[in-house]
């Protein structure tokens, strides 16, 4: 499996004593560490993660491990696997008829496949903002407040002290403050992706995943929607699917580089920029595939 | 070589495509027009025509009635059917003939009478001919002669004022009697049988012991009380509504007398202005649609058939729905999309083919007799041998259709949920939301527009729909309506009308088809009216909803 994989950058590995964050986790981390990954506390660890669908693999031996309250990025060229790592982060994939795991992926320690593991709450610890914005037809207020009501949560001071922090966590508290409990879909893409991020955040997730987030926008929203992530990563462990590398390298502390299925490189994202260290990724960035 | 260019250029194929649309149109609007037209005119006061009818110039007969219906012939059919023909005509010639409808059946036996115009001379509408109707016999077309008040004979001025508020009175205290006799009497026959029941089912558990006989001794006699109190009173009334009566001269000059209570109308459709006549337009027509039917259907309102059809629907709606919606929820949302599946489904869209009256026959069949002889057995043996839910009814007949329907509300609802789009399921299960959760809060409420269209087609095929109501539950008369104040208010085991089958009874299996034509067009026009009611209320429910969904359907 070591096969696709490169060395990661220069790094001592530090002891487990050492990184008292990781109390839980072993640190005898078989794949791709970036450079100074050992400094931060791990959030999400994947180990020989395989995916099939049906007889197809998608996914070839993911090992990667991702820190917390940063925002990860996972480039590549199309069909590359990067959505569907991704949707394994939330068990999304399980709703895929024939498809298959192999592996471990950790949660703070924890396997998500473990039978143990109440798929409802995986997906309100791991919150997820998909490529096309999907408001609920309803209010706006309706939308923010949707898994907060699947919780049980009835109590309208609650609801709405929650529905105000997470537009204005989402930067759109203002714009729609007067009109909350009119139809989202009344709103623009760009404030109607925002929502569904506020949506996401509302249940208070430790991880967003963002597939694609802005590949629907316009530039002026998108621009909003990357600033909302650089806010973001201060709350949550962000992980992003894009195809704009200008993107990822504004929003992202470290980059992935995947290719038919396996993480070619994972590093920095300033390093994966300036001085990639695989042949593929150096040509994927140069624009010469993809 | 230009022909074909022409052709190259789709020109044609756009003016086809136009004329089909025309075509549609035009049998649609005709055949809407027709009803409407046929079936409105039927309130619309005619004048009375009175003329004398000259075959043999010795006995001059004097006609009266309204023009019913006319016709053209040539001389030579009339002479090979032996009607009179002016002498002298060329057997090629045409001839007018006219239908009279001259009522006053029982004095001169006649309702329709066909002449043949060159005869008819001195056509006339007076002002003073009158049209009487009446609670049976049909029609009185004559003048009034005089009316008798409370022993009190009136005649000339001032008479027909008299009338009128005689009618007014009987009509009043027929409504007393009325009410008597469906309120107060049909409660204590109701309660009645209900203890005649109650007494026979603890005999037949052996525990009518002499407790209980006492009491329901007791109780009877006190319903018995009452019923002969009411009787009493109901007589009373009856005896005051035989007071009055007028007479009235007809076409031939004779006098008949009708009592007052068989009256129910005295109009002078000669003598009205355009205005009178429309307020009489708009009172017909409200009497067509509250009154209960007279004299074998022929006359009188539809007022039964509406409510039966209106109940009918309403209680077929309530089935269907939730069975086709949650069927639908199955197929599309849960089995596993096989070919089994597959075959279940063209199943159930092909049932939408088959002939409605297999399904009669099957409810027939089944419902009634298989499960309704079995309710019969287990729960209302005391009423045994008469059936309650072992005979065609309301309930039947709902479910019946509820069954026909299904199909409709099925495809229509598995329509709507395969439209709605992957990413919002995707983003209510990503907020922890489970299938079920995600269902009832994000997509029922998203294939609403849907599953209404689906009910919307189900109520227009069910108002509809006849052949299998003649087998499970439709009547031509019924004798009370399903839903009244006798506990527990819905009686599902009764019979009742439909406007459907009304139609087909009054046009076809009535004693006097010719006085009831124009009935059938008008209740034909109501029942397209009522289905277009229908429809129009679930469509813009349908499309209110549609509107709030709109930004998503891109």
């Amino acid at each position: 499996m070591e096969t696709t994989v490169m060395n990661p950058p220069a790094a001592p590995v530090t002891p487990p004593e050492a990184v008292h964050h990781q109390a839980t986790f072993s640190t005898q981390v078989s794949g791709q560490r970036p450079a100074g990954l050992d400094m931060e506390d791990i959030c999400v660890r994947t180990k020989d993660l395989n995916l099939f669908y049906g007889p197809k693999q998608a996914l070839f031996d993911i090992d990667m491990v991702i820190p917390r309250k940063r925002a990860t990025a996972f480039i590549g060229p199309s069909g590359c696997g990067k959505s569907t790592l991704l949707r394994t982060f939330n068990r999304m994939n399980d709703l895929v008829d024939g498809c298959k795991v192999t592996g471990r992926i950790e949660l703070d320690g924890q396997d998500i496949f473990d039978r143990s593991m109440d798929i409802t709450s995986l997906r309100r610890r791991v919150g997820m903002v998909f490529q096309k914005p999907n408001p609920f037809p309803k209010s706006i207020y309706e939308n923010v407040c949707y898994g907060l009501r699947l919780q049980g949560i009835r109590n309208k001071a609650v609801l709405d002290e929650a529905v105000e922090r997470s537009l204005r966590g989402a930067a759109l508290w203002d714009e729609v403050k007067d009109r909350l409990h009119e139809s989202a879909l009344g709103m623009s893409g760009g404030q109607q992706q925002r929502l569904v991020i506020a949506r996401a955040i509302a249940v208070e997730p430790e991880v967003l995943l963002l597939d694609e987030p802005c590949s629907a926008l316009d530039p002026i929203s998108t621009l909003k929607v990357e600033e909302l992530i650089n806010e973001l990563k201060e709350q949550f462990t962000i992980m992003i699917v894009t195809h704009n590398m200008q993107q990822a390298a504004r929003v992202s502390d470290y980059t992935a580089f995947m290719y038919l299925g396996k993480l070619i490189e994972y590093t920095d994202t300033n390093t994966l920029f300036t001085n990639p260290s695989q042949k593929q990724t150096e040509d994927y960035i140069t624009g010469r595939y993809g | 070589m230009k022909i074909r260019d022409y052709f190259r250029t789709g020109e044609a194929w756009v003016w086809v495509n136009a004329g089909a649309v025309t075509i549609c149109l035009l049998m649609i609007l005709g055949m809407l027009t027709l009803l409407a037209t046929k079936g409105l005119s039927h309130f619309w006061p005619k004048p009375i025509m009175q003329a004398t009818y000259l075959v043999d110039p010795a006995t001059p007969q004097v006609v009266a009635g309204e023009l019913a219906d006319s016709k053209t012939d040539p001389v030579s059919r009339l002479q090979e059917a032996n009607e009179p023909v002016p002498a002298g005509m060329a057997p090629t010639t045409l001839i007018d003939r006219w239908s009279i409808k001259q009522g006053n059946k029982d004095m001169t036996g006649e309702d329709f009478r066909w002449v043949t115009l060159p005869y008819l001379k001195q056509i006339q509408y007076p002002a003073d001919l009158l049209k009487v109707e009446r609670t049976s016999q049909g029609n009185v077309y004559g003048r009034l002669e005089n009316v008798t008040v409370d022993g009190k004979t009136l005649s000339g001025q001032g008479a027909l004022a008299q009338l009128q508020a005689a009618i007014a009175r009987a009509d009043d205290l027929r409504d007393q009697a009325n009410d008597l006799e469906k309120g107060d009497l049909g409660a204590i026959n109701y309660d009645m049988e209900q203890l005649r029941l109650e007494e026979r089912k603890l005999q037949l558990k052996n525990r009518l012991d002499a407790a209980a006989q006492a009491r329901i001794a007791r109780e009877r006699a006190e319903l018995d009380k009452a019923f002969t109190a009411e009787t009493t009173k109901l007589q009373a009334i009856n005896t005051q509504l035989e007071r009055d009566k007028a007479s009235f001269v007809i076409a031939d000059g004779s006098s008949h007398d009708v009592p007052v209570r068989q009256i129910l109308y005295v109009t002078a459709p000669n003598a009205m202005g355009f205005m009178e006549k429309l307020g009489h337009f708009f009172t017909n027509f409200w009497h067509f649609l509250s009154e209960d039917p007279r004299e074998a259907n022929t006359e009188g309102g539809v007022f039964p058939a509406i409510f039966g059809t209106i109940t009918m629907v309403f209680i077929m709606t309530i089935l269907v729905t939730p069975l086709g919606v949650i069927a639908a929820i199955y197929l599309r949302e849960y089995a596993a999309q096989g070919r089994l599946t597959q075959i279940v489904r063209i199943a159930v869209n092909n049932l939408a083919g088959v002939p409605s009256i297999v399904y009669g026959v099957f409810g027939l069949l089944f419902f009634v007799y298989t499960l309704g002889g079995s309710i019969d057995q287990l729960f209302y043996p005391e009423s045994l041998p008469q059936p309650v839910f072992g005979t065609p009814g309301l309930m039947w007949a709902a479910i019946t259709l509820a069954l026909l329907t299904l199909p409709v509300v099925i495809v229509s609802t598995e329509e709507g949920l395969s439209r709605i789009p992957r990413s919002l399921r995707e983003g209510s299960l990503a907020l922890g939301a489970t299938k079920i959760e995600t269902l009832w809060k994000v997509i029922l409420p998203m294939t609403m527009p849907s599953i209404l269209t689906g009910v919307i087609l189900a109520i227009a095929r069910a108002a509809g729909e006849v052949a299998p109501l003649m087998l499970v539950g439709v009547v031509k008369l019924a004798p009370t309506l399903p839903v009244d104040l006798n506990a527990p208010f819905v009686h599902l085991d009764r019979k009742f009308m439909h406007l459907g089958f009304h139609i087909y009874d009054v046009g076809f299996q009535s004693p006097n088809v010719e006085a009831a034509r124009p009935l059938v067009y008008a209740t034909a026009f109501l029942l397209v009216l009522l289905v277009a009611i229908l429809n129009l209320a679930a469509i813009s429910l349908r499309n209110r909803l549609r509107e709030r969904f709109k930004a998503l359907e891109t």
